[in-house]
């Protein structure tokens, strides 16, 4: 790892004023991510803030709604009572990702901010326009296999790895940010970027601005919130595609809420409002589910080498979607780690 | 394009450090009941600190990307993976590593059952795999053998003893009537090549 500078900032106010004054300073609160690139020098910041003695790590309500401390860690988010009643959409997609001592350490806000694990943009031996502007994206030609279907553009076909930020997606989330010229709210589908033709941009963030929280507001989708992710492997890997599915049904059955939203197929969740409206106000079925599957993947394009392309994908994600909408339909899973020891 | 860098780590990275005002930070752990107080440059890993400073070798550095979970150790009652996180962030903290685990020269009971049930072959995943399953029980959540095998899944075994790891871990950390497969309110993921299309 590169040397760098290292403070530990005491307030909100103190770690802005710090990053501001250090052009290429980084914020680091698990560091599960950052330290990572950084040893394989795809990051190289002159200078670490340590934020984790900010008082962020509260998980409180706010109205009606539930407000996540950006500070909070991703194992403590999962496991809250409040999380687990109200939001088991975001409990099951957080306890999807990582491994448990990863969700220990990484922090709500660096799961928003963490970067894609593409295998080029990771080679700081070969061309990447994430990394490296105007360098060029083998990727669009080459191993494709953990890449993009929707969204992407012949400069980046990278795909955002977080689980949680799905589910985040899908439940309207809020991100609260506080910078140099004060606090905004980020709307969820506002925060991550498209690559576009500035792919070296992954959200919407300004230079030292710092994200305090994570808002999320009332629903009543607990009944029927399914994260459904396929993977290589049965844990510990990450998405080839996911699903987050929620319904909200009135007492005829009718679908009067419906949220879909798709991991590991686009360089920010995607979401995707007027598959949603498919939904609403009809008795769920299966010819229902294909259709949503079939208009969500509507505008899908397989990139990569032939033998390596991310086009299986496509299929991949329209059966997950109805496999996702049917489960979510059966009714909420247990989350893991709830159940009463014997 | 830039030209092709084929030593991007270049050793005289290394000298840049005399460029920076301040280099070294002090740096106090209580590490399995021992005060250590220390002075270290801040890209120091939590595991460089332990093992290279501190002679604490027990914690292994496997894949230093926090993907095998060799390097576990239990931060202020946590696990945590020690490759991944800087030893100035860890300032104040508690750590216990696998050479904390027994008690004046007696195995805790989960090192017992590693042993009992013959849960390793070469041995280089079995301090994070000891970590690992004493952050488990202390977290209280596994349930089922199912739940034990996925809160184990951080933790890597080239030599493949998974089988013989899940049954000393749940020895210790389930009732027996919990121990059989498939006794859990949560379903496991299902593997892609099993799903029903």
């Amino acid at each position: 790892m590169r040397p760098f500078n290292y403070t530990v900032a005491a307030g909100s106010e103190a770690a802005i004023r710090a990053l501001g004054s250090t052009p290429g300073g980084r914020f680091v609160a698990g560091g599960t991510n950052l330290l990572d690139l950084m040893k394989e020098d795809v990051a190289q910041p002159p200078h670490l803030v340590d934020i984790n003695r900010l008082p962020l790590e509260g998980i409180v309500l706010d109205g009606d709604g539930l407000l996540l401390g950006a500070l909070a860690r991703n194992a403590h988010t999962a496991w809250n009572p409040l999380v687990v009643e109200r939001y088991p959409l975001l409990a099951h997609a957080i306890l999807a990702g990582a491994s448990p001592q990863i969700r220990n350490m990484a922090s709500n806000g660096g799961n928003l901010l963490q970067r894609t694990r593409c295998v080029y943009f990771y080679d700081v031996g070969v061309p990447c326009n994430k990394r490296r502007p105007g360098s060029g994206c083998p990727a669009a030609s080459g191993l494709a296999r953990q890449h993009a279907i929707l969204g992407a553009s012949p400069q980046c076909i990278a795909t955002h790895p977080s689980d949680m930020c799905v589910a985040l997606a899908a439940l309207d989330a809020e991100v609260r940010v506080q910078g140099p010229a004060g606090a905004r709210s980020i709307p969820f589908a506002e925060f991550h970027c498209l690559p576009g033709d500035e792919p070296e941009r992954d959200t919407v963030l300004d230079e030292a601005e710092l994200i305090t929280g994570i808002a999320l507001p009332a629903n009543r989708l607990q009944a029927h919130s399914v994260y459904l992710k396929i993977r290589e492997r049965a844990s510990y890997a990450f998405a080839l595609v996911s699903v987050a599915a929620a319904l909200e049904l009135d007492g005829n059955g009718r679908i009067v809420d419906a949220r879909i939203a798709l991991g590991g197929v686009a360089h920010k969740p995607w979401r995707d409002r007027t598959a949603e409206a498919i939904l609403l106000g009809e008795q769920p079925g299966d010819a229902l589910f294909t259709e949503v599957g079939q208009h969500m993947l509507r505008d899908a394009k397989a990139w990569g080498a032939a033998t390596s392309s991310s086009g299986f994908k496509i299929t991949l994600a329209r059966r997950a979607i109805v496999r996702a909408l049917t489960a979510a339909l059966d009714g909420t899973p247990a989350v893991l780690g709830q159940g009463v020891s014997a | 394009m830039q030209p092709y860098d084929p030593n991007p780590h270049d050793a005289s990275a290394n000298t840049a450090a005399s460029e920076h005002g301040r280099t070294r930070h002090g740096v106090t752990l209580r590490i399995n009941g021992q005060t250590h107080s220390v002075e270290v440059e801040p890209w120091v890993s939590l595991l460089d600190l332990l093992r290279d400073r501190l002679d604490l070798t027990g914690t292994k550095k496997g894949c230093d990307h926090g993907q095998c979970g060799a390097c576990t150790v239990m931060c202020d009652g946590e696990r945590i993976n020690s490759c991944l996180t800087l030893a100035v962030m860890r300032d104040s903290c508690e750590i216990t590593t696998v050479e904390g685990l027994s008690n004046d020269g007696q195995l805790s009971e989960l090192q017992q059952a590693f042993i009992d049930h013959d849960a390793f072959q070469c041995g280089y995943c079995t301090p994070g795999q000891l970590c690992s399953a004493a952050g488990l029980l202390k977290e209280g959540r596994a349930s089922s053998v199912d739940e034990v095998r996925e809160l184990m899944s951080g933790n890597l075994c080239r030599c493949g003893a998974y089988p013989q790891i899940t049954s000393a871990v749940c020895s210790v950390a389930l009732p027996a009537s919990t121990r059989a497969a498939g006794s859990s309110t949560w379903n496991a993921p299902v593997l892609v090549g099993k799903v029903p299309a």
